[in-house]
């Protein structure tokens, strides 16, 4: 925040004396032809000499000689307020843009540079930037430059590089010259030899001066009565020891009258100085929300605009409803730093103003960021037939369910294709997904991988990173199509450090342990080999019977136990092709409408032909079994139709 | 009633002198019109028994002029002391800004000065008002009277202030505490105001 310069503060309006005419002549040279002559110039003087004064009549003469100048006054607290305000938004390099490109920048009260190491750099920086750019820099203090303790040395140098020049006390005739001009401004009159009096009392500074004259006006006016030179002396406390002394009758008679009439007057400065404060308290009050806010990065547009205001009109309502909308907006940042933290450095969420805008933006965000593919409901765990060839997987399973994210994590399941790795894989995401605020993503690496290249061609992978960001567990079916993906690796890779890191569960499926899949990142392998490794087997005896109960059971058919009992022992090396079997079976038993039977099961898989078989009229068939087990898999490899023997003799008799 | 006025620019206070009879009220209130100049006081207007004691009330507006831009203006009320006065006193207790409670410092006059105050307590009450929310200074009067007659200050904050506000020990006669004490009652009066505008 900068100040406005005061438009009474000009050199119009400046008083100059002995003491300060130095300085009002370099702030005109300045004024005139910024950044040519005196660079920087640094102004020193004691409290209430005009620093400010000159200061800001040096930015309006500026101004008048050259309109189109960009300048900036501001103190230094203002200085370091708005640098911490741009810091905690972010946005420190705008800060320094923005001070890059004033033409005069006027800085008040440097002294308050003291133990600001941090500023000192800062302003270090913006002083040589400015002054290669030819800009012109005017600063004021109250002492010199190497006067400021625990100034940086470089600091002094570059301050003390231009010109350094102070202004005294005012003597006399400045003094009354000073007087005369306040009090024509004020439209108060006074005797002739009143302000002369004034001026001959010793003030330290001209706003002492101030301070007498104002007592003198209000005197004036509540008594309605002018002044004279001796009375003057009485209100100030001037009061000559010689004048006492000799007529210490009169000067009590007279004090004691005076005293009387003050009695009123001092009540009356009293409140006047009470509703000063009182009156004007809900400036204050909006004046610290504003440097609140801004200090926290805000925008307080609509705070500032109240204070252009005459009356109060619910200022606090405006605050607290200023801080209800900041509130919002943090809550609403939150949120979408949480989903998109790219999304969260937005402008519009440091500006009340547009909370709306704000509201639509999250909204978006919350859109862009729906849950990400969850579990199929069709794997349930339940359903998971358990035997001793996977029981080290579904134990594993059940622990990491357990206590999700803190056993086992990640959970690694291999095994060959057809063993139930998908159901388990799902399994776990459904009982991972009744949680509270669970958000499982479950899917194939696939489906994963195309996620993120429609991402990448709509232009929207921050959305897609923020969707399973917010995954309280991720689970991949194979892992192995990550193969040579190398973009997908890498997301994977920072979502996995990610989730794993706040205690999310990951659950990946790979036919071969990790370290034997080719084309995946090492990191990526050596981050799956970190956790648990299960691997699912060939299953055994004790899976097929109870994947057959359950399969014939959903169909409604209840089997001789021969017929199971045939099946199980039937050599499968997955549960996949053991429903391949069944299904052939059952389809076998449907053709015929006949039962299902051991015998039937027997016929069909072991290529005795059914006593009446369509197939067999007119074919030729070598009497191999053809089962889907042996080593001949397709029926396709097998030759059905022989050479005649003795087509075949005159061949090899050629 | 309304304190401060932000559109016709005016500030009127109401305060009200309370507390027992002979305490000094009306004394506090002629003593304040004899400092204010003439232009700035209206007139004092005065109702008493020929014995000079308050029948009804007494009323001193005072014009303070052009603050911070606002026109301000005090209104200074006492109540009759008396007993069975207590319908004046609580319809001059109506819509007062401050209150300046005035005690008799003299050690006989102690009960009066807490039935009194209890009085004031009651009043406002009727009024809606919580005599721990209204501004509210003591003042204890006649201070100049030989002390084994009466209470010393810190006694008296003792036995009277058991709010903790502002106190100023007085001599109204000869305006001794009197300006200090409408100071202080302004002050509070004017920082409400301040805490007014907030709601």
């Amino acid at each position: 925040m900068s100040s406005v310069l005061n438009p009474k503060y000009s050199f119009a309006t400046f008083v100059v004396g002995a003491a300060n005419r130095l300085a009002v002549t370099a702030g005109h040279t300045v004024a005139e032809s910024p950044g040519a002559a005196y660079n920087p110039l640094f102004i020193y003087s004691g409290s209430g000499l005009g620093k400010t004064h000159l200061l800001m009549a040096v930015g309006h003469a500026a101004k008048k000689a050259a309109p189109q100048l960009n300048i900036e006054y501001l103190t230094l607290d203002e200085y370091v307020e708005a640098f911490h305000a741009s810091v905690a938004a972010g946005q420190g390099d705008a800060f320094r843009r923005r001070f890059q490109n004033v033409d005069v920048l006027l800085v008040d009260d440097v002294q308050f540079l003291t133990n600001r190491k941090e500023m000192q750099s800062e302003l270090l920086r913006l002083t040589e930037a400015l002054q290669a750019a030819g800009r012109q820099i005017v600063l004021t203090s109250d002492r010199p430059p190497p006067d400021i303790a625990d100034l940086d040395e470089r600091l002094i140098s570059r301050l003390s590089g231009g010109l350094v020049v102070d202004m005294g006390t005012p003597d006399y005739e400045t003094r009354v010259a000073i007087l005369r001009r306040k009090a024509e401004e004020r439209g108060a009159r006074f005797e002739p030899g009143v302000l002369e009096t004034v001026a001959q009392a010793e003030v330290g500074n001209v706003r002492e001066l101030m301070g007498a004259l104002n007592r003198l006006v209000a005197f004036q006016a509540v008594n309605d009565t002018s002044i004279n030179a001796e009375t003057v002396k009485q209100i100030l406390g001037l009061t000559g020891e010689g004048a006492a002394a000799a007529t210490p009758g009169a000067g009590r008679a007279s004090a004691a009258k005076a005293g009387g009439g003050d009695e009123f007057g001092e009540f009356l400065a009293d409140v006047t100085v009470t509703v000063g404060k009182a009156v004007e308290a809900w400036r204050a009050r909006v004046g610290e929300a504003v440097l609140r806010w801004e200090g926290e990065g805000y925008r307080t547009h609509r705070l500032e605009a109240l204070l252009q205001r005459d009356a109060p009109g619910a200022v606090d309502q405006a605050i607290a409803a200023f801080a209800e909308d900041v509130e919002r907006l943090k809550a609403l940042e939150a949120e979408v730093s949480d989903l998109d933290p790219a999304a969260a450095g937005q402008s519009v969420f440091r500006d009340p103003e547009r909370l709306g805008e704000a509201e639509q933006a999250a909204a978006k965000i919350r859109e862009g960021a729906a849950p990400p593919p969850g579990p199929s409901a069709a794997f349930p765990l339940a359903a998971f037939a358990v035997g001793p060839s996977n029981q080290v997987a579904v134990s594993a399973a059940r622990a990491a369910l357990e206590r999700p994210g803190k056993k086992y994590n990640p959970l690694v399941l291999v095994g060959k294709s057809g063993l139930g790795k998908t159901h388990l894989l799902n399994a776990i995401g459904l009982e991972l997904a009744r949680g509270k605020r669970a958000v499982v993503a479950c899917l194939s690496t696939q489906a994963f991988i195309d996620e993120l290249i429609a991402a990448i061609d709509g232009n929207h992978v921050d959305w897609w990173r923020a969707r399973y960001r917010r995954a309280t567990a991720l689970l991949l079916d194979d892992i192995q199509l990550l193969t040579g993906k190398e973009r997908t690796q890498e997301e994977l890779f920072n979502l996995f450090n990610l989730l794993q890191d706040k205690d999310r569960q990951l659950v990946f499926t790979a036919p071969a342990h990790p370290n034997t899949l080719s084309g995946l990142e090492e990191r990526i392998v050596s981050r799956l080999e970190g956790g648990l490794v299960a691997e699912l087997k060939e299953p055994d005896r004790e899976v097929k019977r109870a994947v057959l109960e359950r399969m014939l059971g959903q169909q409604g058919v209840h089997p001789e136990p021969a017929l199971i009992d045939y099946l199980a022992d039937r050599p499968t090396d997955s549960v996949r092709s053991l429903v391949g079997l069944l299904q052939r079976v059952v389809g076998a038993a449907a053709a015929q409408d006949g039962p299902l039977s051991a015998g039937l099961a027997r016929e069909v898989l072991e290529g005795q032909a059914p006593r009446d078989t369509r197939r067999s009229s007119g074919f030729r068939t070598s009497g191999l079994v053809v089962s889907s087990l042996g080593g001949i898999k397709s029926r396709e490899k097998v030759v059905w139709d022989w050479i005649d023997v003795a087509d075949r003799m005159i061949e090899e008799f050629r | 009633m309304s304190l401060v006025n932000f559109t016709t620019r005016e500030i009127t206070c109401k305060i009200v002198y309370y507390g027992p009879g002979r305490s000094g009220k009306t004394t506090n209130l002629h003593y304040i019109y004899g400092r204010v100049p003439d232009s700035r006081r209206g007139r004092m207007v005065s109702l008493a028994t020929q014995t000079d004691r308050t029948l009804f009330f007494d009323f001193l507006p005072i014009d303070l002029g052009q603050i911070s831009g606002f026109s301000t203006r005090f209104q200074l009320y006492t109540v009759p002391g008396q007993v069975y006065y207590n319908a004046t006193r609580r319809l001059v207790l109506q819509g007062a800004d401050g209150v300046v409670f005035v005690g008799d410092s003299q050690a006989r006059q102690l009960d009066e000065n807490l039935e009194s105050l209890q009085n004031l307590q009651s009043n406002l009450l009727e009024h809606g008002v919580d005599i721990r929310t209204i501004p509210l200074v003591l003042q204890y009067n006649k201070q100049d009277l030989p002390r084994e007659l009466i209470l010393s200050p810190a006694d008296l904050d003792d036995a009277l202030n058991f709010r903790g506000v502002p106190s100023f020990s007085a001599d109204a006669l000869h305006g001794t505490g009197v300006f200090e004490t409408l100071k202080g009652i302004s002050e509070l009066v004017l920082k409400k105001l301040a805490a007014g505008t907030a709601a």
